[in-house]
């Protein structure tokens, strides 16, 4: 092989350093060129930038490595690996020594553990490519590539045996055989399908109620208390509010939770119903009409109830109805008024479904 | 030696049983081509096996149940507080079991890192051609497990049931709600009835643990056999050939350096994992359908969806007592299926294009393939604005910007993005590809100014040596055009030939041409038709190896490189074999 570039005149050039073309060509620490001949191609294939035949084994340097050089390199791969082995035995006097539970004590553990861990891994790593870089000869091998298609004959012989096989079943000479065995296996994948029908019930109607009902009070989310109107004593923020009798009923909550506003009179206008209101407070389900996260943000001075997940965006005295985003409908609204102790109470469940559309809510 | 004996002993132990001289000594001289963008699929490895590693340790202490308990562990801010024992087992994980938040959290790194891999490593093996025949198959093995690989990760950090994944569940649901006809079925029997019910996180959990595990290693063995039985592509380079592959063996350069690639893995998953907090369970809280935390975000490769989910229309039919929900259904599956098909269809696409069946090992330089760059860059365009509108909130405040006009703007760039990336990328590419030519034509510019007894300056050039000129590929230009798709034809409307008559055979051609477009590269004199600064008629030695040492450049300045120059400068020999394959003795 011969060097192209040698450029004369031209030293200090930006050249490739590491792949720079080879010199003299040794194999050091190689199984022998003789031995790797038998497996690899003596020549470039075309389409090169061929000039001439390729080695087999190319080493890349012009030099062979100082052993100076690889003596150093062997001692700082042995610091490297003792310091990987201190590392994971101080990785195990961690795990003994250091407590958890308290969070501080947590971090701390983390910390101990995380970074002996690290120091354990990062050290092999850097010892390993110190060795492979430094310590090996660096050689590079060309290995032939065969075309990946079976020769004509090769294929032939397979034909005449499926063949011999196909022809030895009868598959194709008896259709009576053929199609019983169909017959026989399409059922038998479908029986699994089938096995999957009690995963869960059917929908039914489940999906266009709440557990909302007439006289249902009202209580806040958390402190589970009722709400009095008079509580109220001027327009303000956005309260979420749950069904009485269901704080732990999460499959209840996934529906029913609802928030109620308060306005100043003459704020609320049509589309709200205004009959299901109590005193300016309106409650809206609070499960996004697009895929049901609960619409938890409330703007009071624009009076907008945002979604989070999506940016769905409400206009709260306008019967919740959608300023912006993905939601396709506005959040139903719950009728409500007051029972015998004054407190709030539903008159009845939503009037349409809550939440996310469903092929069946028409 | 020792090494002679052991070989002897147990060696021969081995192969009187398994006959394996032959076939592992083929195996140990494997060659492996060195790139670095192949260090690519290596992280995607062996992330997925310090998954597994980490996910083993979890399961020891996670309880995939939605029972409720009243929690009294060491996380006392907490303390009191009913939740399901999921999310109670991964506090104990966090906070009382030694290691376990470590566990927890190189897990979850592990994961982002895992499909940010696969991420890397499609878009290589896209943007280098290296899934063209006979790779296909490899190819769309490697877009199930991307599939397969987002899907896992969604389930597995669904299962703390915390407040931030329970609220993914319930985007979830609404997702599944959205699918015509059988969407409240699918929900109904995922979740074994009503959201949320109490099946859910149970069942995620086994598909989490061992379904689609089992089925990415199934694959993720095939993927890697199939590699090692087609052999790797190689990157152009010196001595590099379709019918060779030039690289290091496997034994011992390639398990050494594949070995510590490992434990660089593990030990940048460690360091983050200790440095760095991911997924805080115990901030969020426990999960209930009434609440939810501002700004919910997911991890990055949800992120995607939940833009599209942010910035489609509010679409939905109402009609015959039904509900078809496009606001949902769509912005989750049809982006989605779009990429995913695409990017399934692609080789088979190109193939019929350009009428290439041939096997295909050195991989392209993306610039040598504008077309098929131009269009990868479109589609990363896309799905880069469906992933930022999946933080708008946050780009918003940042920006100190409207939260809607981040919508807005995101749902006008969804189409004119790609369009203006494609454009944009493709020239990009064409005018890499002269640069390229130029290289070849009057070599690198070394910085050394002579003075010539004119009085005139010249600039020295050295041409490229051979290891600089295989690089380019400039030769890989020239494959598409030499193909007999009929483009003999193109010129001569009067006969088509049979593949490109009809509608389709029209459409074909047509695309023929946009996808095999590149700077003309005919190597007979004319250099490269359209470059337009002055010198389109003067290139002797087209686009060969200027065999002198160094080519002229007048005062004028590089870019201005006179052809009559060139080619005076040392006498430069005519060497026109056609090829361009390099000086010398070709």
């Amino acid at each position: 092989m011969s060097d192209p570039s040698a450029p004369d005149g031209t030293s200090g050039l930006p050249d490739e350093p590491a792949e720079a073309p080879a010199g003299p060509h040794r194999v050091i620490g190689t199984p022998p060129p003789a031995e790797a001949r038998t497996m690899l191609g003596e020549r470039a294939g075309d389409g090169a930038v061929g000039d001439g035949p390729l080695p087999v084994v190319r080493e890349l340097p012009d030099e062979p490595p100082d052993p100076r050089h690889s003596k150093n390199a062997e001692r700082l791969i042995s610091v490297l690996f003792i310091l990987s082995a201190l590392a994971s035995v101080g990785f195990i006097a961690a795990y003994v020594g250091l407590e958890v539970g308290p969070i501080d004590a947590v971090l701390r553990s983390n910390l101990a553990l995380g970074l002996s861990m690290s120091v354990a891994f990062l050290a092999l790593a850097v010892g390993a490519t110190i060795w492979v870089r430094h310590v090996m000869p660096p050689v590079e091998l060309t290995e032939e590539r065969h075309p990946l298609a079976s020769t004509p004959e090769e294929r032939a012989a397979f034909k005449e045996t499926f063949t011999e096989g196909a022809e030895a079943s009868q598959f194709v000479q008896r259709p009576m055989l053929r199609r019983t065995l169909i017959a026989a296996t399409v059922p038998l994948a479908v029986a699994p399908i089938v096995l999957l029908r009690d995963m869960g019930p059917l929908p039914g109607t489940y999906l266009r109620h709440t557990v909302w009902r007439k006289g249902l009070r009202l209580v806040t989310y958390g402190a589970n208390t009722p709400i009095s109107p008079a509580e109220f004593s001027s327009a303000g923020g956005m309260i979420t509010v749950i069904p009485e009798g269901y704080e732990d009923d999460a499959n209840a909550l996934a529906a029913a939770t609802a928030i109620i506003i308060k306005f100043q009179p003459g704020v609320l206008q049509s589309p709200t119903v205004m009959d299901w209101t109590v005193d300016g407070i309106v409650c809206y389900s609070k499960i996004c009409t697009h895929v049901g996260c609960p619409v938890a943000l409330y703007e009071q001075t624009t009076h907008k109830i945002l979604c989070p997940c999506h940016q769905s965006t409400f206009d709260a005295p306008r019967g919740a109805t959608v300023l912006f985003g993905p939601a396709p409908r506005p959040l139903p609204q719950l009728p409500i008024t007051t029972d015998a102790d004054g407190y709030l109470v539903a008159m009845s469940d939503f009037k349409e479904p809550v939440g996310p559309s469903f092929f069946e809510r028409g | 030696m020792s090494i002679d004996r052991a070989l002897d002993g147990v060696g021969r132990a081995l192969d009187d049983r398994f006959r394996g001289a032959r076939g592992v000594r083929v195996l140990l001289r494997k060659v492996f081509p060195d790139h670095w963008t192949f260090l690519l699929g290596e992280i995607a490895l062996y992330s997925f096996i310090i998954l597994l590693l980490t996910g083993t340790f979890l399961t020891l202490f996670f309880q995939p149940s939605m029972t409720d308990v009243v929690y009294h562990g060491s996380y006392t801010q907490l303390d009191g507080v009913r939740m399901s024992e999921a999310y109670a087992s991964t506090l104990n994980i966090s906070f009382d079991v030694r290691g376990g938040l470590l566990m927890r959290q190189i897990h979850h790194w592990a994961a982002d890192l895992f499909v940010a891999a696969i991420l890397a490593h499609m878009l290589r093996i896209f943007f280098t051609g290296a899934y063209r025949k006979p790779r296909e198959t490899n190819w769309l093995i490697g877009i199930v497990l991307f599939t397969l690989a987002f899907t896992e990760g969604l389930f597995g950090y669904s299962l703390p049931d915390d407040l931030l994944s329970g609220t993914g569940l319930r985007i979830l649901e609404g997702v599944l709600l959205s699918v015509p006809v059988v969407g409240t079925y699918l929900t109904f029997f995922l979740f074994g009835g009503p959201f949320p019910g109490n099946d859910i996180i149970p069942r995620l959990y086994i598909i989490h643990v061992l379904l689609i595990p089992g089925l990415m290693l199934a694959l993720i063995t095939a993927h890697l056999f199939l590699m090692v039985h087609q052999k790797h592509t190689q990157m152009p380079g010196k001595g590099r050939t379709n019918t060779n592959v030039v690289g290091a063996p496997m034994y011992p350069y390639f398990m050494a350096k594949t070995g510590a690639f490992f434990f660089f893995t593990f030990a940048a998953l460690a360091i983050a994992s200790t440095f760095v907090q991911i997924n805080p369970i115990w901030l969020y809280g426990p999960y209930t359908p009434v609440g939810i935390s501002a700004g919910s975000q997911p991890d990055f490769y949800m992120g995607f969806m939940e833009g599209s989910l942010r910035m489609w229309p509010n679409w939905t039919w109402d009609a015959w007592g039904h509900t078809v929900a496009w606001n949902a259904f769509l912005p989750a599956f049809l982006p989605l299926g779009i990429i995913l098909t695409g990017l399934a269809l692609w080789p088979f696409l190109e193939q019929w294009i350009t009428g290439d069946k041939r096997e295909h090992h050195v991989n392209d330089r993306p610039r040598n393939a504008p077309t098929r760059t131009a269009i990868g860059i479109a589609g990363v365009t896309a799905y880069g604005i469906f992933w930022a509108e999946g933080a708008n909130d946050v780009i918003a405040d940042h920006l100190d910007i409207s939260l809607y006009l981040t919508t807005e703007i995101a749902r006008y760039a969804i189409f004119i993005g790609p369009v203006v990336a494609y454009f944009v990328t493709k020239r990009i590419c064409l005018g890499l590809q002269r640069k390229d030519l130029h290289l070849v034509e009057h070599g690198v510019e070394t910085g050394i100014i002579r003075q010539l007894p004119t009085g005139e300056y010249i600039e020295e050039t050295r041409p490229l040596n051979e290891e600089e000129l295989a690089k380019l590929a400039i030769d890989a230009r020239e494959q598409p055009a030499a193909l007999p798709v009929g483009a003999g034809a193109v010129g001569e409307p009067d006969v088509p030939p049979p593949g490109l008559r009809g509608g389709l055979g029209k459409l074909r051609e047509r695309l023929y041409k946009v996808v095999t477009e590149s700077v003309p590269l005919d190597g007979h004199g004319n250099g490269y038709g359209g470059h337009g600064n002055g010198h389109g008629n003067g290139h002797g030695n087209g686009h060969h190896e200027p065999e002198p040492e160094h080519a002229v450049v007048p005062p004028g300045g590089p870019g201005e490189t006179s052809p009559a120059a060139t080619a005076t400068a040392e006498g430069a020999p005519e060497a026109d074999d056609g090829r361009g394959d390099g000086p010398g003795q070709s």
